[in-house]
């Protein structure tokens, strides 16, 4: 059952561009990037237990790097892609060297002490980042496959390339969370403290986690920009920073896919509301506040639980 | 195996342990007993290094090791099973021992099958979230989950605390069954219990050693049980 529910939406995935309008398809494409950037973020606060409030900044760093170097280059998308995954990867480091040495609301502070940083700097640094108005109208690099050259400007390239992203980010992140580290960060998650005592070193596994949160993020705001065909401070901006966790909490963090699921329903939620109000905060506001209070596991971590219910009582 | 020299260790500005000494050989199993408030739990804090003792040293195998991190002193054979023996409670019961497998990485005769097979009782409780199980099944995964980082030496604190009679009769079976594997120290209010299972014991009060002595010496000395001891 569950995985014919899996292959069903696999199949749609890859045959609905053919036939949707091209709204649709630019609408499922941001959502799978924002899926990617919620799913990296929910590494650190679902799975290692680490509420970040600046994970926007991996997403801003890698989305720039990715801008500057199609802006003053003639790199290849590929190429482009893996430096500023490498941009990320090491600010990652950086920044999550200093957080890792606190939890709880220390390190949510920490995370958005450092995001504010990036945001400042992004906004200031205006010969570099063009400051408030970001930086546009750079070509989109070429994506090399083997022989040929492709343009990643049509929608529907550009869908499949961002879906070939949201897959290998799901197997990765499946299959890491199943290794020994998986493991490991989840005992971390449960008890900082006693995962010490039998030998865990928290804060290097903390870091760990936090630099492929970071890195991961990184690659979706590459996408992003590339999408967007800009790159602008709102990317590094806190607000940025709380979309994911708003979409991890709305969906379950502790589901696997919960982030998704939540990109999916900010996503079409926000379409539904903007048409009738600009106010669309205050109802998100109103449906995140009954689901913390009364789902705390998330659309998807009620559901799952309700089904596991119902199968414990045949 | 381990030396334990003079330690002094505070909680605040409260001098809980006042140059405390004691020692354990390898393949011993040496209890600490006292009444509530004498100071068991913080010896064994101190020497795990959770208190960090501000005067004396701890030595392990002839190393300093007072004021090594956590997780070093775990990856150098020391396992700690604290008092209030918290499972991961989101885990399952085999994550729970894969977890302190991988985390430590020791070789050695304990590994999942062989946990298994010495307390079947895991073995088919499984899959199930270590949450869900009973207090007796909690700190029955607890030691395994100590054991599986294939330690040479155990803290276990106060190990009865709570469960019923019949477990506790278990326990003991499970810590006999264990004598001259493993050193443990063990710091218990139950001193039948205690005297049961180990060869030696220190009785402390007010953080400092009072008496010690072998189990069966313990056993006969009234006039220490009445003293240090009854309740």
């Amino acid at each position: 059952m569950r995985k014919a529910l899996a292959a069903l939406l696999l199949v749609s995935l890859f045959v609905f561009p053919f036939f949707s309008e091209m709204f649709v398809l630019l609408f499922a494409t941001e959502i799978l990037i924002f899926s990617i950037f919620a799913l990296s973020f929910n590494l650190l606060f679902g799975c290692t237990g680490l509420l970040s409030f600046g994970h926007a900044a991996f997403f801003g760093i890698g989305g720039y790097t990715a801008v500057l170097l199609a802006y003053h280059t003639h790199m290849g998308f590929i190429p482009i892609l893996l430096l500023s995954a490498v941009a990320a990867f090491f600010s990652a480091c950086i920044i999550g060297f200093f957080c890792v040495r606190r939890d709880e609301i220390y390190f949510a502070m920490l995370t958005l002490g450092f995001g504010m940083m990036v945001f400042t700097v992004v906004h200031q640094w205006r010969s570099l980042t063009g400051g408030s108005d970001g930086l546009s109208g750079f070509s989109l690099p070429e994506l090399s496959l083997l022989f040929a050259k492709v343009s990643i400007s049509p929608p529907k390239t550009f869908y499949f390339l961002t879906l070939f992203f949201f897959l290998a980010t799901l197997l990765f992140l499946k299959r890491l969370l199943d290794s020994p580290f998986g493991l490991i960060i989840r005992s971390i998650r449960e008890n900082p403290e006693r995962s010490a005592f039998i030998g865990v070193n928290v804060s290097f596994y903390r870091w760990v986690s936090f630099v492929i949160a970071g890195t991961l993020a990184g690659v979706a705001g590459v996408l992003f920009v590339f999408y967007d065909r800009m790159a602008s401070p709102s990317m590094v901006h806190w607000t940025m920073s709380a979309r994911p966790v708003l979409m991890s909490i709305l969906g379950g963090a502790r589901s696997f896919l919960g982030p998704v699921i939540g990109a999916v329903v900010f996503y079409i939620l926000e379409y539904i509301v903007t048409q009738f109000t600009e106010n669309w905060m205050i109802f998100l506001g109103c449906i995140l506040v009954p689901i913390v209070i009364f789902f705390p596991d998330g659309i998807l971590g009620s559901l799952e639980k309700w089904i596991a219910k119902r199968r414990g009582r045949k | 195996m381990l030396n334990v020299k003079e330690i002094h260790s505070y909680y605040g500005e409260s001098h809980v342990i006042q140059g405390l000494s004691l020692r354990v050989d390898r393949g011993e199993i040496v209890c600490l007993l006292g009444r509530n408030g004498a100071g068991k739990s913080t010896t064994m804090k101190s020497i795990m290094g959770i208190v960090v003792p501000r005067e004396g040293s701890v030595l392990f195998k002839g190393k300093d090791v007072t004021k090594l991190p956590l997780h070093k002193k775990a990856r150098m054979g020391i396992a700690y099973v604290p008092e209030d023996r918290r499972v991961f409670s989101e885990l399952t019961v085999e994550e729970n021992l894969e977890v302190a497998y991988h985390a430590v990485r020791r070789e050695g005769k304990w590994d999942l099958k062989s946990v298994f097979e010495a307390f079947p009782v895991l073995k088919k409780l499984r899959n199930r979230k270590a949450g869900n199980l009973s207090g007796g099944e909690q700190q029955i995964l607890v030691i395994a989950r100590a054991l599986i980082t294939n330690p040479e030496l155990i803290l276990l604190d106060e190990p009865c605390e709570g469960l019923a009679p019949v477990i506790v009769e278990e326990l003991e079976k499970i810590i006999k069954e264990l004598k001259g594997g493993v050193t443990i120290l063990l710091a218990e209010q139950n001193t039948r219990f205690a005297l049961s299972v180990s060869d030696r014991g220190y009785v402390i009060e007010k953080g400092r050693v009072v008496f010690s002595g072998s189990s069966q010496e313990l056993t006969s000395n009234e006039e220490v049980q009445k003293r240090y001891l009854a309740v």
